[in-house]
Parts: C-alpha cells; structure tokens; sequence
C-alpha cells in the first residue's frame, strides 16, 4: 500500500542555488544601450524600445499616453491601415504601452521576419505623422471606453485609491476625465513625440533565439537616429490632500452588488532596506493564495472570489494596497477582517511552519519565473529601470532565506498600522 | 514539433509524457472529461463549483496548497463548457508532491460541508464580480439561451442563475464526484525536466490502485439545425448601445471548424482586419468591434459584436455589418489577406508553445479530442484551407435563418 498520509520526501526550496542569466549589453552608434538575453529554443524573439516618455513628462493630462497610442496611426509613407497590414501579414505583433516614467514600442514576431518590420519600425519613429483624423476617432472612442469604464467599481475605486496616496497632480495619481481627451491637439502630441521619441532618451531590450550578427542589424536600424541616451527621471513630490487613515465611502451604481475595497498607504521604492523584508511580509499577508488574508476571508469566511495585497511597482515611490471585490453586505465585515490579520502580524510572531511555507513558495515561484528568455528579460528591465542591478536580485534571495520571524514583526509594527491606511469602498 | 509518449495504465488512466531539459521545472496537468454541458439543467454551475471544492481537502490530505506551496510549487484550475483542468507548476526534483497531492484527489475528496458551504459562497461572489456587476455582463447568458434551445450550451459555464449554486448538497457533490473524476475519464499530462521512466515509476505507484471508475458516455441532445432568424431586444443601465450577432458553427472534429476560425481572422483578427477598418476607421459607426468563435468541442458559435458610436442606430450599425459579411459571400479573399490570417495563426502557436503549462494543457486536451499528435497538425491544417473555401463557408456560416441577434440598448 502506497503511504498515502506523509507527504513524499521534498528538495527544500531554500537550498536551490538560483542565478539570474546575465543579459549581454552593447552600445549603438548613437550611445542607445542594448541588453540582450540571448536563450531559447524555439524560433521567435522580441525586440523593445522603451522610451523616456511616460506621464511623468507631460504637461498636459493625457499627452504622453495619447502620443503612445498614436505612434503606428500613419506615416508619410503609409497609412494607419498599412501599417498594421504590414506587421499583421508577418504574423507580428507590435504594440505600444504607456507607463507613469517610460513608455515602450514591442515587437514579438518569428525571427524569419525580422528584417521585414524593423524598417518599419525605424519609420515610425522618425516619421510619425498622428493624423488629425485619427485624433478624432481616437478621442470619440476613448471617452466611449473610458463611460463604459466608469460603471465598473473597480475601476473607479483604482482610480480614487492612487489620487488619495500621490495627490490629483501626481503622474501616480492623476486620472482622465472626458474633458483631458477634449482638449487634445495634434500640435502638442507632435511636439511632444519629437522631443520624446525622435529625439527621446531610448534604451532597448530584446530576448530570444536571437540571430547571430543581431548587434549590427538593430544599429543598422537604431543606431543611426537622433536618440539620447539621458535616463534620469524627473523627482514629482507627492501631494496628496487627504490625511492618512481616512475613510471613503462612494456610491457609484445603486444597484451595485458588490464593493470595491481599496486599503492602501505609501510605502517607499525599491531601494529602501525595508523593501526586500517587506515583500516576505507581503506574501504572509495577502501574497498568494496561501496568504492570511486569503485563508480567512475568502476560504474560511467566503465574504469574496479572491483578495490580494501587494506593493506598487513604481520606480519613485511605492504603496502597501490590499484589494478585493467582496458582497455589498459583507464589506463591512472584510475590513474588519483585514485590519485583524494585520494587528496579529504587530502582536503575534509568525510561526515557524508558516514562515517555512511562505519562504519556499518565494523560492519556487522566482525559479518558475526565470524560464524563459521573455521573462528573464522582463526581470532585468525591471532591475534596470529602477537603477538596480544584480545584487538586488541575490539580495532578496538571501533576504527570503535568512529573514526571521522576528524581524518580520517589527516590520509589521512600523507599517501596517491600520489608522495609517486609506480606505476605501466603492459600490 | 512537440515531442511526447504516451501509455496508459490499467485502471484507465491516460498518462503522456513531454520532457523538456531546458526549464528547471515540470508541470503535472490532470484533465477531467466534464464541463458545464455535463450538468443537470436544474443544477447548472456545478462543474465550476465542483472545481472549487477540488480544493477543500482530499480523503488522506486536509490541505491541498499548504504541502504544494512548501515544496516550491504552484497550481491553478478552470472549468469551461467542455472540460475542467487542474495543473500544477513546481520545481522538477519535487515532482512526487504533485503526484501525491493530485492522486489523493482522485482517490477520493473529504468531502466536507464546510467546504461546501464556503465554496457556495466563494462562487456566488464569482458570479456578481463577472457577470452581475459589471456593464453588459448578462450578454452571454441571453445570448447562449436565444442561440441553443436543446444542447447545455444554452447556460454559462458559471451557471444559469445563482439559486442554482446557492441549493447545491453534498450528496450532489459525491455522486458527480464518482461519475466523473475517475481514472477512465482523465488524462494526464507531465511536463518538463522529467523522464519517462520515472513518471511511469511514479504513475504506477500514485494513480495505479485507484478504482478505474466508469467511463463517462456523453448522450447530450443535439442542437436541431436552426430556421429562421432569431433577435431579442433589452435595455439596460449601461451608456452605450451594443450589437452582438452570432451564428453556428461546427465541432472542433470538422474541418470546416478550421474555416471559421480562419474568417474570424479575416474579419477582426487586428488593426488591417476588415470590420476595424470599415466599421470603426472608415464608416465610424462602431467605437469597437471584435469577431471571434467560442472554440468549442460541440458546435459553437462564430460572434460579432461591438459598440455603437453614440448617436449611431441600430439598423445602420446592423446593415453596415451584413454589407461586410455579403462582401465575404460574394468575392473570393485575396491570396495575400489569406497568406496574413495563416501568418497570424503560425506565430500565435510558436508563441504559446514557449510555456511549458501551455503546451501540457494542449496535449491533454487533443489527446480528449482523440490524439495527443494532432496538436502539431493544426497549422497544417489552417495552411490548407483555400480562398474558395472561405467564400463557401461564409455563404454557408452566414445564412440569415443560422443568426441570432441581440440589440443591447442603453436605457440612458
């Protein structure tokens, strides 16, 4: 009869000696720096430009992620539709996102094709042209998403949360109302992607099966253009105007179900001491799905379908937000519920079974998380746009092995005070 | 090429084997012949629920996560229509605890009422967060009723209405325990830094005692061939009119579900699809518009449906769309919009076979539909397809008696 009861014997987590494969830097002609991981197996790469160009540069609500948007909508050469037609017909994809510091053009495509689309990629950024036409569209149609979006609690309560932690006026903070998308103008998008893109401050990422002689293909393309090489962030001081542990309550649909709970407080970036002990104490919390959080309000209470905490990823500050979607009647009930797991963590040590467990999920989830060229890239951009290197990474491996409950503790004594938080719920 | 090999045990039990040397991690992925189509029409939700109670602590393991979660590991789960799946991430050395955990589920579950009575409640959150409290988060639920009146497709995986979860007992839970969660009626699948050798060493030893169960003969009603055109109208708190259209298609077995899946590309497969560019670029008349097939085992449905530019009426918005689809009855596609959808579908493939999860969850699942081996033909069989046929199936696809309409209307 196979043991059934005991578990099976396990390698523990905590002795795998986990690395973090080395990207491979080289410099265009222009100074535009390229980290590379070259791995994989199957035939497929990715190529990134990431901008300097994110909200924290505008001066005028909506530009930087307008601007984003625009950037494959026409050239002098080919129309919006040509352009997708030509990224589309070699089975690519190219996007563009727009972030609070930069912003990123990506191509995912077969590396057959590769030197097909990044020509076309150079020609949108040397000669975007953001068609009046299709500023309009764009604008009819995002202030139609963005009332759509506004029925939604969630959507709302994300908005009001940040507002409350980094001020109206903060890139972190500031939201889009219809009236931002109506007083858009095509000069001052224009104005703002040659100063941003054709000019920018750019710095490429790319993974994959990468072809050998990659190097002189991407300055063939790249490293000829005007761009700059300055990656230095402007500082915005946070101004919000709401006192640390005020309560909100908002009604946003009468008819609503449920609400949306957002319990939030500022927390500092990455390169605080704090930030790696932090990170274990955030898992115990609401992290996983083995969380505290987790364990008692949806699997023991069934008060929601999941709550989580976590911290932001900003590169200047950051802030400690617990988040979850829970029955009208019982919203109540869940923050009481949260603020209790967070008085336990102040009073009570966390047991030596419990740190184990949290300690080699964290170990077994950062070995799934560098499979793959595409994620290790992903990991090393994070790094190097919040100016850290690979200590960082050996750092919360030996954070995660050697912290101790005790200190996870203190921890909980000096941030997860519960009149310190925001809160928040939206029906 | 997706290499495996296959082998079954005695009791049934359906095991495939993908080695993979350059991940440090192995993935064990049990897939379970049942869906939302296997339910009782007055108990629907159940197979969804039932994924939820998976969790609540098996026969010799109270905890199902805490063990997995200190072995370095992570699982998810999801039930559709068809199937329900549980897969499991950890690093290759702690491959047994996978073994362990997900066997003595099979075995057999606690069955306990406090999970049960959670799980009830969980669920029923579920269901506001996705389908109650959100904008146009009832269209499906009257969209499969108008489109299927006999086939279980008629309800959402998530179930009819939420009393339907609210009454479910434990009794129900055991019997469709026992009906579908045996051996006969799975398939698993290992992943990863593994060897054959070894996951049968480990197969024999964690699922081969158990009792091979019955194997499940799926008798659903087949869906009648639809007549004429069906439409219903609501009105609803939302701030924007929306058009949705659906029509049948096929089986995922038919070769002409390929076709469909093809037009679904033609039409909005990106930013150079035709409905983007006429509906939303050109005529202005759809603020967005998307295309796409429910990819379905039974035949399913190929839908439009986008939302109307305000100030937009319905009966334009609708005639614009049937010019479009006459379009693809009428001319033959060019050679190179169809060489781009065939593009498309080769990449998304290469893509999504770079994780290793996906690729042993698509193994499970074309070796339900028949033969592990088949999920490296399907670009092939996309590569066949011709623009004659196309033009057929659209003519076929897109008879007005095969449609069902749905005008979404803001009251506002």
């Amino acid at each position: 009869m196979t043991e059934r009861k005991l578990a099976p014997s396990i390698v523990n987590p905590l002795d795998f000696h986990l690395t973090l494969k080395p990207y491979e830097k080289f410099t265009l002609d222009n100074g535009v720096p390229v980290y590379s991981v070259n791995a994989g197996v199957e035939e497929v790469m990715m190529v990134e430009l990431v901008f300097f160009s994110g909200n924290c540069y505008e001066e005028k609500n909506l530009v930087a992620a307008t601007a984003s948007f625009l950037l494959k909508n026409g050239t002098s050469e080919k129309n919006a539709f040509q352009l997708n037609e030509h990224f589309e017909y070699y089975g690519s994809f190219l996007s563009r996102a727009c972030y609070n510091e930069t912003a990123t053009l990506t191509l995912h495509c077969l590396n057959k094709h590769i030197g097909e689309l990044l020509p076309v990629m150079e020609e949108i950024l040397c000669d975007s042209l953001m068609p009046e036409e299709e500023l309009l569209l764009y604008k009819q149609n995002q202030k139609q998403r963005l009332s759509v979006s506004l029925k939604k609690s969630e959507f709302v309560a994300g908005r009001l949360i940040d507002s409350y932690l980094y001020g109206e006026h903060h890139p972190y903070g500031k939201y889009t109302s219809h009236e931002d998308y109506d007083a858009l103008n095509r000069e001052e998008l224009i104005e703002f992607y040659k100063k941003y893109y054709s000019k920018g401050n750019c710095m490429i990422f790319t993974a994959g099966k990468l072809p050998s002689g990659f190097e002189k293909v991407l300055n063939n393309y790249f490293g000829q253009l005007p761009f700059r090489n300055n990656f230095q962030n402007p500082s915005i001081a946070t101004t919000s105007s709401v006192k640390a542990g005020e309560k909100f309550r908002i009604t946003n649909d009468i008819n609503g179900m449920q609400g949306s709970i957002r319990i939030a407080k500022p927390f500092p970036n990455r390169h605080h001491p704090d930030f790696q002990k932090a990170m274990v104490l955030n898992n115990i919390l609401g992290g996983y799905f083995g969380s505290r959080l987790m364990t008692n309000i949806r699997e023991d209470k069934g008060y929601t379908y999941g709550i989580y905490s976590y911290l932001q990823n900003h590169v200047q500050q950051s802030a400690w937000v617990v988040s979850t979607e829970a029955g009208k009647d019982v919203c109540e009930a869940t923050i009481a519920e949260v603020y209790k797991e967070m008085k336990l963590l102040q009073s009570k040590p966390v047991g030596e079974d419990e740190m184990k467990l949290v300690k080699n999920y964290m170990m077994g989830i950062i070995l799934g998380d560098l499979d793959g060229p595409f994620q290790i890239i992903a990991r090393w951009k994070n790094y190097i746009l919040n100016n850290l290197d690979e200590n960082h990474f050996y750092d919360s491996i030996r954070t995660i092995k050697t912290v101790s409950s005790d200190e996870l503790q203190e921890l909980a004594i000096k941030y997860l005070n519960p009149d310190e938080f925001y809160e928040l719920v939206v029906v | 090429m997706i290499q495996f090999e296959k082998f079954s045990l005695k009791n049934g039990l359906k095991v495939i084997v993908h080695r993979d040397t350059s991940t440090p991690m192995a993935v064990l992925n049990v897939m379970y012949d049942v869906g939302a189509r296997d339910e009782d029409p007055t108990r629907t939700g159940f197979a969804h629920l039932f994924e939820h109670l998976m969790f609540g602590g098996s026969i010799n393991i109270p905890n199902y996560d805490g063990p997995l979660q200190m072995a370095g590991g992570e699982n998810n789960a999801y039930t559709t229509n068809d199937i329900t799946n549980y897969y499991i991430q950890l690093p290759a050395e702690n491959l047994e605890t996978a073994f362990w955990l997900e066997s003595d589920r099979m075995l057999s579950l606690a069955f306990g009422e406090k999970s049960l009575d959670t799980q009830r409640k969980v669920v029923s959150e579920e269901f506001k967060e996705h389908y109650l409290n959100k904008p146009y988060g009832d269209v499906w639920h009257k969209m499969r009723e108008l489109a299927y009146k006999v086939h279980p497709y008629r309800w959402m995986t998530i179930g009819k209405e939420l009393s339907h979860i609210e009454n479910a007992k434990l009794e129900d839970v055991k019997l469709f325990f026992f009906k579908h969660y045996r051996p006969v009626n799975a398939i698993l699948v290992v992943a990863g830094n593994v060897t054959t050798q070894k996951v049968k060493e480990l197969s024999e030893k964690w699922f081969g005692d158990i009792s091979s169960g019955e194997k499940y003969i799926r008798n659903l009603p087949i869906e009648p061939v639809q007549t004429e055109v069906r439409k219903i109208e609501v009105k609803a708190d939302v701030p924007l009119d929306a058009f949705y259209k659906c029509w049948h298609i096929y089986n995922r077995l038919d070769h002409r579900y390929y076709i469909a899946a093809l037009i679904t590309e033609v039409l909005s497969g990106g930013g150079s699809s035709r409905l983007f560019q006429s509906m939303v670029k050109e005529k202005k008349l759809f603020s967005a518009i998307d295309c796409y097939h429910s990819g379905s085992l039974d035949a399913g449905t190929l839908v439009i449906e986008g939302k109307l530019v305000k100030g937009v009426k319905m009966e334009d918005a609708e005639k614009a769309v049937e010019e479009e689809i006459e379009k693809m009855r009428t001319e033959k596609i060019s050679g190179k919009e169809l060489q781009k959808v065939k593009n498309k579908v080769e990449s998304s493939i290469a893509f999504e076979d770079m994780s290793l999860m996906n690729r042993a969850a698509s193994l499970a699942y074309y070796e339900l539909l028949g033969d592990a081996a088949w999920m490296n033909d399907e670009l092939e069989k996309y590569n066949l397809i011709t623009p004659e046929e196309i033009q057929q199936e659209c003519k076929v696809i897109f008879r007005p008696e095969n449609s069902n309409i749905l005008y979404y209307y803001s009251k506002n």
